[in-house]
């Protein structure tokens, strides 16, 4: 019977070489391309997720040059609009909410429940090819002259005055709504029906629930998004619907059923990163979780409080003063569970036996930027104050702090993570620490800059400024170009790996969970048999062991 | 007779935790679909609430012979549905089949009256836009705009749910389910319980309410 405890070696591990892995299964191009094997999908998404995080990346690019200088010389204002259309559109919905779900969660969830896939296979891979065509009519949408509404596709502007490809734009983004949709539903029913005998909902490692809650999110919210998207589509087309005025429908209607979802869809951003940082920050402390149940709480409490706060997105519309006192409120409730989880990782960390490896790296840099976004969060959610910061690059930077700061770092932290059991091979460490930490420089200088420049009263998406602003335009354009070398390391040591790394055991940081306890990489069905859970998750030594082991 | 072993998926350890799993599934499916029409219901309460005098206007002018006929169509479907599995319960696989072809007739049935409705409405000009009955209030353009989108998209639903009865006519006559074995059945009838389910809120939404009220 295996157990959660450090693995001990037993003689299938001896015979390791011979073992077919999921990667050595079958080498064709329709074994990849039909498969259902979650391990295999997660790595489709990983494919997909780059080239449009990649796309999206370059137009960040372009902005960034363009807001060296003052005037608008390198971009005209229609193709900067476009520019932070097609940016907005691409990450949010072709990275950002698919990056942890789809890849990590798809690779380790199964292995992190003792099952040998998920519950529904075949819809996890309905669920990437509705995402890439839905990514293919968005890039359909740029390559023929692009959208210019921004991602929130406001109304009447986006029916009735743009003369752009919105209608494509949004046909993408409902397509790829179902793709998160079935990638949620799969995640809530193997939770709940494929756990290993023994796997309580409180043994559960608190990456699942993290995503389980994700994933309540993109089931109840999504939807939404998909009708009011196709309700514009059709006003759009036929010129009759309920959001322009000019048809006696409401454009604030449109924004509250827009952020209904879509500031939910922040916390689809955000709570898998949490989850990831969870796991990496009580293997690299040595030391259990404190306060698991708080932790597993925090992310149910964060799924449903966002769902009561979207009207902060709102203050200065025609919302009423009464409703922006309420979502104020709850937007300050929901800073609550976010505090919960920051305190108890530094719990966690307090008299851990740390060590620096490059995962740990990017979650303590998840906690820290994070911990920044979520603050200048509370500035954003004071009524008074919005007024001043609403549209301005003091959003854009608290915003960035949560999706990039948090996002993509946590994303990072889980990719270094786990890439041993997704590879089979260990990454350069020295070039993973490099990376990680030319990382948090270049983010902090690219967006720290715009908390100041909004708060001085830069509006966003213009292409052209007063010459007053232009020092931090300049920095911030500095730190881009750092951020983008950053990205750009791990592709490269992580590619290379996967020919010349170092072979991986089967738990090379000797963390505790199911999925250390399998092969790296796995067979096809993940176990040669079904584990069976005796303990809590995260039984790392105690203080008390650590000490009598180093004397 | 259909083999239960063989309806296991590989991932599953046995049939009733696969039955389980795609229940779950089903809800949880149902779950979205309900916030996805939620979106239509709440553009319809807002716009009820903004303009009640348009929209009891715009109400008169729906076929509520139509509606009510399609009610009981659905109803009555909802029944065959249920005695559907009720029968494949009993291992009576035949008098199953048989229930889900008359599910299918009464889908395609809804669907025809629709059809008829929608001919009517167009002649009536009640599609909003510039050919719009002048005699009708601007306002009443979104309660037909909403009238319009909310029974398209349940027809497209009843749609679905037909074509997914066939394929399930199709595996009871291939003889792929038995008493122990018919998930596949129970989760449509879910669904398409599920569909009933709006309908009786569009019913009174769009015929009834207001109906007598201004004129």
């Amino acid at each position: 019977m295996k157990t959660l405890g450090r693995l001990e070696p037993t003689p299938e591990l001896f015979s390791l070489p011979e073992l077919k892995n999921y990667l050595t299964e079958s080498h064709t191009l329709s074994s990849w391309l039909l498969t259902t094997d979650h391990k295999r999908i997660g790595l489709l998404f990983l494919f997909s997720i780059g080239v449009f995080f990649t796309i999206a990346a370059c137009a960040a690019a372009a902005m960034r040059m363009e807001l060296v200088t003052p005037p608008g010389d390198l971009v005209t204002s229609e193709t900067y609009n476009k520019l932070f259309t097609m940016h907005g559109v691409l990450m949010v919905w072709f990275f950002l909410i698919p990056s942890i779900p789809s890849v990590l969660g798809n690779f380790v969830i199964p292995m992190m429940l003792g099952a040998r896939d998920l519950a529904f296979p075949k819809l996890n891979l309905l669920s990437w090819y509705l995402f890439n065509i839905g990514g293919l009519l968005a890039l359909y949408s740029i390559i023929f002259g692009g959208a210019d509404t921004g991602w929130t596709f406001y109304e009447p502007y986006s029916s009735t005055f743009s003369n752009t490809h919105v209608v494509t734009m949004i046909a993408g983004v409902f397509i790829a709504g179902f793709s998160s949709i079935l990638t949620g539903l799969n995640f809530v029913v193997t939770t709940h029906k494929l756990r290993a005998p023994g796997l309580t909902w409180f043994r559960l490692p608190l990456f699942i629930w993290s995503l389980y809650a994700t994933s309540v999110i993109m089931l109840l919210a999504t939807p939404v998004l998909a009708m009011t998207l196709t309700l514009v589509g059709v006003e759009r087309l036929w010129g009759v619907g309920i959001f322009d005025p000019k048809l006696g429908g409401d454009p604030v209607l449109f924004q509250h059923l827009f952020w209904f979802y879509s500031h939910p869809a922040v916390y689809i951003m955000i709570l898998p990163g949490m989850g990831v940082v969870s796991e990496v920050i009580t293997c690299f402390a040595r030391k259990q979780i404190f306060g698991y149940h708080f932790v597993a709480y925090a992310s149910m409490a964060i799924a449903i409080i966002g769902f009561l706060v979207w009207g902060h997105h709102m203050f200065t519309s025609s919302q009423s003063i009464y409703a922006g006192f309420v979502f104020s409120l709850m937007s300050y409730f929901v800073a609550v569970p976010s505090a919960i989880k920051v305190f108890n990782w530094t719990m966690t960390l307090h008299r851990g036996s740390i060590s620096f490896e490059t995962p740990m790296l990017y979650a303590l840099g998840f906690i820290g930027l994070f911990t920044i976004g979520g603050l200048t969060g509370l500035f954003l959610a004071a009524l008074g104050l919005d007024v001043h910061l609403q549209d301005t690059y003091f959003v854009v930077a608290h915003f960035h702090y949560i999706m990039v700061g948090g996002m993509v770092t946590g994303f990072m932290a889980g990719l270094h993570y786990w890439w041993p059991k997704i590879s089979g091979r260990l990454y350069p460490e020295r070039m993973g620490q490099l990376a990680a930490l030319v990382m948090f420089i270049g983010f902090n200088l690219t967006f720290f800059p715009q908390y100041i420049l909004g708060y001085l009263g830069m509006p966003r998406r213009y292409h052209a400024y007063p010459p007053e602003f232009q020092l931090y335009n300049v920095m911030s354009s500095a730190g881009a170009s750092i951020l983008g070398v950053a990205y750009l390391l791990p592709v490269i040591y992580l590619i290379w790996s996967l020919k010349h790394g170092r072979k991986a055991p089967p738990n090379p940081w000797h963390a505790t969970g199911l999925e250390w306890q399998t092969n790296s990489p796995p067979i096809k069905s993940n176990f040669e048999a079904t584990p069976v859970v005796t303990g809590p998750p995260y039984q790392y030594p105690t203080e008390e062991e650590r000490e009598m082991v180093h004397g | 007779m259909a083999d239960a072993e063989s309806a296991l998926a590989e991932h599953f350890e046995e049939l009733p935790q696969q039955r389980d799993a795609a229940k779950l599934g089903m809800w949880t499916f149902i779950a979205t679909e309900v916030l996805f029409f939620g979106d239509l219901f709440m553009g319809y309460i807002v716009n009820r609430l903004a303009y009640p005098q348009a929209f009891a206007l715009a109400s008169h002018h729906t076929v509520v012979l139509f509606g009510t006929i399609n009610t009981a169509i659905l109803l009555t479907s909802g029944l065959t549905m249920a005695l559907s599995i009720h029968a494949a319960r009993a291992d009576n696989l035949k008098l199953s089949g048989r229930f889900v072809l008359l599910t299918i007739a009464l889908g395609l049935a809804f669907l025809a009256v629709k059809g008829l409705e929608y001919h009517e409405d167009f002649h009536e000009h009640l599609w909003p836009g510039s050919h719009f009955r002048p005699d009708l209030p601007a306002q009443a353009q979104i309660f037909w705009f909403l009238y319009w989108v909310m029974t398209g998209v349940h027809s497209v639903h009843v749609i679905a749910g037909v074509l997914v009865l066939c394929i399930i006519a199709w595996m009871i006559a291939r003889g792929r389910f038995s008493a122990e074995y018919h998930t596949p059945l129970e989760m449509t009838g879910l669904y398409w319980a599920f569909v009933d389910v709006i309908w009786i809120y569009l019913y009174p939404l769009l015929y009834l309410i207001n109906r007598y009220a201004a004129s």
